[in-house]
């Protein structure tokens, strides 16, 4: 059983809150210690927010280190290369090209960094960019964004597809759960064509 | 069987397989979780009290009743009820009595970073800290035993890192506590002085106990590996430490107080350099040192913040860290916002174009202090804007009145505002209290509140009518306002705060997160009439930025409010069709 370590990050409000408790609860299917460490609070509030996952035999620390990210899903560009030195360097880097602008460059006293996903991409081997939000709105739901996310991650982490679905039903309301399924699926077909 | 529970919820199911009925709370991260967690189990009366002192003494109540109570509550709650604490302590219990205690170091979403382990010592009452979410549940059930064991409250102490990790619990069934009698024990329980001082000594005989158990009650756990180094630690400080130092041995305390002294002073006798790893102030180390053991500790590690696995290998085993990328550019920070579609961000527009001194208070609508509003002067703690503009007004005289107001969330007044208002009635002052209403505790993840109508099962509840109560305090003059409604609300300010005696608005408009609120769609910027004159972009909406020659509206972002929309005076900002109407 590989250690292994998720770094998920975006901006408050995104839904990173579930999809962190969706590979954790796969994860624990599959016999692995799990710890899930989230944000709650005022960064929830459109703050930066970051929640690390950790599997392993036996996870000690809930927290990941820089560097030791086996894998980084981020909701937003500007989250993936301010989070980016978590990443191993032979680590993949999953990020979602919606852009949303902090405050300080909404008022003007700062600059959205230009060219975010090329520059990932020379420092970082595995990246993949994906419209999750475009794609969520093709399905007919815009609030599907962290389920077409997990879906791309599907292919990194090493966990069984029954376990994703029945923890997709375990979690996720029935009203919402073939449109959830519907974005997973989405998520997950769409890395073959990258 | 196992689940994965955050540390808030294994309290709540520690609390159910100990068979506590009562339990209590006021919401504040990051305890919050745990009320809303119990409240999820039937047997369990669970209430969201005003505040955190009339919590405890909820749960004292049904202690001295002969339940199983608990109490949780965040570090700066422990401050509102520490009145009762430190009597609690005198009398003791009947039915167990478990204060659980959320620290949070790094201020991730508080206005302090007070170590609540000197509350233990101070008021003296013993103290549990658990390292993961198991632990969380292993230790409420432990804290039952040793408060009833020892006729005193316990104290579980948490930090955010435990409280809001998910980690694996093995559930176990809940125990068949039966409710013990009730009896009049006056000597015990009525602390007035010539009790209280026979109670006094009880206290100290309750602690020299407590000392002995300390070094063999199990929680306290010895770990050997190589001797050179030897480390005391707990909480999440552990979990770092273990991560850091696999092969070192360790003295796991599972009860931070009162301290283990002789197991303390045989581990350090079998290690060569001997470190305390802990988190905030050095309140163990301090205590080894007055053991007479060299200790290494704080002279290493920061008081200030979180430890990590880094700080440990960095300041300990001088180990260089990790090498990763360093990022040439510089990135913009993201501070937390008032979401798109926020009723608050009204209200701060209106008190920044009329250049008030906004006494603030603690909530979601703290976030006005942030550019762009920047609308906020003070926030101190709950209901303390209420009080402290009159206090200003007192420093300043009457004028100064009439050029402020206070802040302050329906949930916030409820807590601790409404002493303020009486304080502004009784002593004669004109201040003019804005209670923002949404309908909701919100910063905290939306919790119900006397005023909403609902207790914390969901259950309807008498409502509290603030403008009666505002009304029934002495305040004659109480107007109500919907905050979108722009030239209204500045009108009412305006008239408030030149009245010569205090006044209440009430700006309502419910929270647009909560359930039940429509989604508009979002609007869009027509790129012909929009000459980017900026007016728009001081609403500091997240939705918004100026692309240079015009607006752009992200409409991943925007809720379709519509607040940006009469601050145009070219109708460049457009609704689509006609079913947005906003709500």
């Amino acid at each position: 059983m590989k250690p292994y370590n998720i770094l998920i990050v975006g901006v408050g409000g995104q839904g990173i809150l579930l999809a962190s408790r969706v590979i954790g609860t796969a994860a624990l299917k599959e016999n692995y210690d799990v710890k899930v460490s989230e944000v709650h609070g005022m960064a929830q509030r459109g703050g930066s927010v970051v929640t690390h996952v950790k599997l392993a035999q036996k996870v000690y620390s809930p927290l990941i280190e820089k560097g030791e990210a086996d894998l980084i899903i981020s909701f937003e560009q500007l989250e993936a290369f301010r989070w980016a030195p978590y990443l191993r360097k032979e680590g993949t880097l999953i990020v979602n090209t919606q852009k949303i602008n902090p405050m300080p460059v909404i008022i003007g006293n700062a600059q959205y960094p230009k060219e975010i996903i090329p520059k990932l991409k020379d420092h970082f081997s595995h990246v993949h960019d994906i419209d999750a939000f475009g794609i969520s709105k093709q399905i007919g739901n815009t609030k599907a964004v962290n389920t077409v996310l997990l879906g791309v991650s599907a292919h990194f982490i090493d966990l069984q597809k029954e376990s994703w679905y029945s923890t997709l039903q375990e979690v996720i309301p029935p009203a919402h759960l073939d449109m959830n399924i519907k974005a997973f699926e989405s998520g997950y077909n769409h890395i073959s064509t990258i | 069987m196992r689940r994965l529970m955050l540390g808030n919820e294994a309290i709540a199911r520690g609390a159910y397989e100990a068979g506590v009925t009562v339990a209590c709370a006021y919401p504040g991260t990051p305890s919050t979780e745990i009320m809303e967690y119990m409240a999820k189990y039937e047997d369990i009366y669970s209430e969201w009290s005003p505040n955190e002192k009339v919590s405890l003494e909820v749960a004292i109540g049904a202690s001295l009743g002969g339940a199983r109570a608990l109490c949780a509550m965040k570090h700066v709650g422990l401050n509102v009820a520490a009145d009762p604490l430190f009597t609690i302590s005198y009398t003791g219990i009947n039915g167990g009595l478990v204060i659980v205690v959320a620290d949070d170091p790094g201020m991730h979403s508080s206005q302090n970073e007070q170590d609540s382990r000197y509350y233990a010592r101070f008021s003296k009452v013993p103290m549990l800290e658990p390292s993961d979410s198991n632990e969380c549940t292993a230790y409420v059930k432990k804290a039952f035993e040793i408060s009833e064991s020892f006729d005193t409250p316990v104290l579980v102490r948490l930090t955010t890192r435990i409280a809001h990790s998910q980690s694996i619990v093995g559930l176990h069934e809940k125990s068949n506590y039966t409710l013990k009698n009730y009896d009049k024990n006056l000597s015990k329980y009525v602390m007035i002085p010539s009790n209280a001082r026979v109670r006094r000594v009880e206290v100290e005989k309750k602690m020299d106990r407590l000392y002995t158990y300390a070094d063999t009650v199990d929680i306290n756990t010895l770990q050997w590996g190589s001797k050179d180094i030897g480390i005391i630690t707990s909480g999440v400080s552990y979990q770092y430490a273990k991560e850091a130092f696999p092969d070192a041995s360790f003295l796991k305390l599972g009860m931070v107080h009162p301290l283990p002294e002789k197991t303390i002073q045989e581990f350090a006798a079998q290690v060569q350099t001997l470190y305390v790893i802990e988190e905030l102030e050095p309140f163990i180390e301090d205590q080894i040192k007055k053991m007479g053991i060299p200790v290494q500790g704080k002279n290493l590690l920061p008081i200030i913040g979180e430890l990590n696995v880094q700080i440990l290998k960095e300041k300990i085993s001088e180990e260089p860290p990790t090498p990763t990328l360093t990022l040439s550019e510089s990135i913009p920070v993201r501070p937390p916002v008032l979401c798109p579609g926020c009723p608050h961000r009204a209200v701060y527009f209106i008190l920044k174009k009329l250049a008030l001194h906004v006494s603030g208070d603690i909530g979601c609508y703290s976030l006005g202090a942030l550019p762009p509003m920047e609308a906020m002067d003070t926030c101190i703690c709950m209901g303390a804007s209420v009080s402290a503009v009159l206090g200003m007004e007192k420093a300043q005289g009457p004028d100064f009145a009439k050029k402020s107001v206070a802040v302050v969330g329906e949930s916030t007044f409820i807590h601790s505002g409404i002493t303020g208002l009486i304080d502004i009635v009784y002593n004669k002052g004109n201040s003019t209290i804005l209670i923002l209403d949404n309908s909701t505790t919100g910063m905290t993840g939306h919790q119900d509140n006397p005023t909403t109508g609902f207790t914390i099962k969901g259950e309807p509840t008498k409502q509290i009518d603030l403008i009666a109560l505002c009304k029934a305090v002495g305040v004659d003059r109480v107007q109500v306002v919907d905050p979108f409604d722009l030239p209204e609300l500045e009108r009412i300010i305006c008239e408030e705060t030149s009245a010569s005696e205090p006044s209440v608005i009430i700006a309502q408009r419910p929270c647009v997160l909560l359930k039940g609120i429509a989604l508009n769609p979002p609007l869009y910027v027509n790129e012909e009439k929009c000459k980017n004159c900026g007016a728009c972009l001081k609403l500091g909406c997240p939705a918004m930025e100026s692309l240079g020659t015009h607006v752009k509206i992200n409409e991943a972002v925007c809720r379709g409010c519509g607040l940006c929309i009469p601050t145009c005076k070219f109708n460049a900002l457009e609704k689509v069709g006609e079913a947005n109407e906003t709500v």
